[in-house]
């Protein structure tokens, strides 16, 4: 039996208090890419209460993703989009999804992401991160930008940490291992960074700035 | 002396791409802070450091 949606604020308010469980609730949050790093994100952050996701992906799964990002074996071939939906939607019942199945791109990122409160960068290419960082924090000033670089192999977990850069920019990461060098991305050191994105966002909400 | 992410630097009066370019900086890749805000790529080059400026340059690598 499915909770309804009284019981399953209930719940949430009575682990995290009223206040914390009001500022998730009321959250609007993107999260762009939706392979190892943005679906374990869009997980934890619908698990912790997070009123509204904003999902953006253009691609589709692939038996090749399914060793690190949060996808089952049936769901190859479907848009990331829609299987991340479907997965979210059994976890976490009443979480709020608007899905875009395209291409984010330097014309078309305002518009997306306009009803963000905070944007979670979590795309693969090192050129495309870049251009989707400097493009958010030109032009969307006032949102806030998590962004993930340097997570892959097997090095040690504790070198992957979350650096404040500016007010409104926070940078997960070890910040050097590159998915060319060595083995590629490994399951548990993604999970790793994901989680401090989506702890990142969590404490911007709880008003804890401060890295 | 410009701090350039975190160490001191003589490279006042330089613009920001001119340093970028002499040290290397792959300018597809990265992001950079200047006293606490971010520089859009395209004023790199009208970007003048002046001495005690800070900056910080974010390197992105590929995975996710």
């Amino acid at each position: 039996m499915i909770p309804t949606k009284e019981e399953w604020n209930r719940a949430l308010e009575a682990r995290h208090g009223k206040e914390l469980h009001r500022a998730f609730s009321c959250a609007t949050v993107a999260v762009c890419g939706l392979g190892g790093l943005g679906s374990n994100i869009a997980i934890a952050l619908a698990r912790a209460g997070v009123g509204r996701l904003i999902l953006c992906d253009f691609d589709r799964v692939d038996i090749t993703n399914l060793h690190r990002q949060q996808y089952k074996a049936g769901q190859i071939g479907m848009y990331k989009t829609d299987a991340l939906a479907q997965n979210l939607k059994e976890i976490a019942p009443y979480v709020s999804l608007t899905v875009h199945t395209a291409r984010i791109t330097e014309e078309n990122a305002a518009a997306l992401l306009s009803d963000a409160d905070i944007i979670c960068e979590a795309f693969d290419d090192a050129e495309c991160k870049a251009i989707f960082a400097n493009n958010v924090l030109s032009e969307l000033p006032d949102k806030y930008l998590v962004a993930a670089s340097g997570m892959a192999g097997l090095y040690d977990a504790n070198r992957i940490q979350t650096r404040k850069i500016t007010s409104k920019f926070y940078l997960c990461g070890d910040e050097k291992s590159d998915v060319q060098d060595g083995i590629g991305l490994v399951s548990s050191r993604v999970m790793i960074c994901a989680a401090h994105e989506a702890h990142t966002v969590l404490r911007i909400l709880a008003k804890q700035f401060d890295v | 002396m410009v701090r350039v992410n975190g160490e001191e630097k003589d490279i006042a009066g330089k613009t920001l791409a001119e340093y970028l370019t002499a040290a290397n900086y792959d300018m597809k890749r990265i992001a950079v802070e200047h006293n606490g805000d971010i520089v859009a790529v395209a004023r790199y080059g009208e970007t003048v450091l002046m001495d005690g400026d800070g900056i910080e340059i974010v390197s992105f690598v590929g995975g996710g």
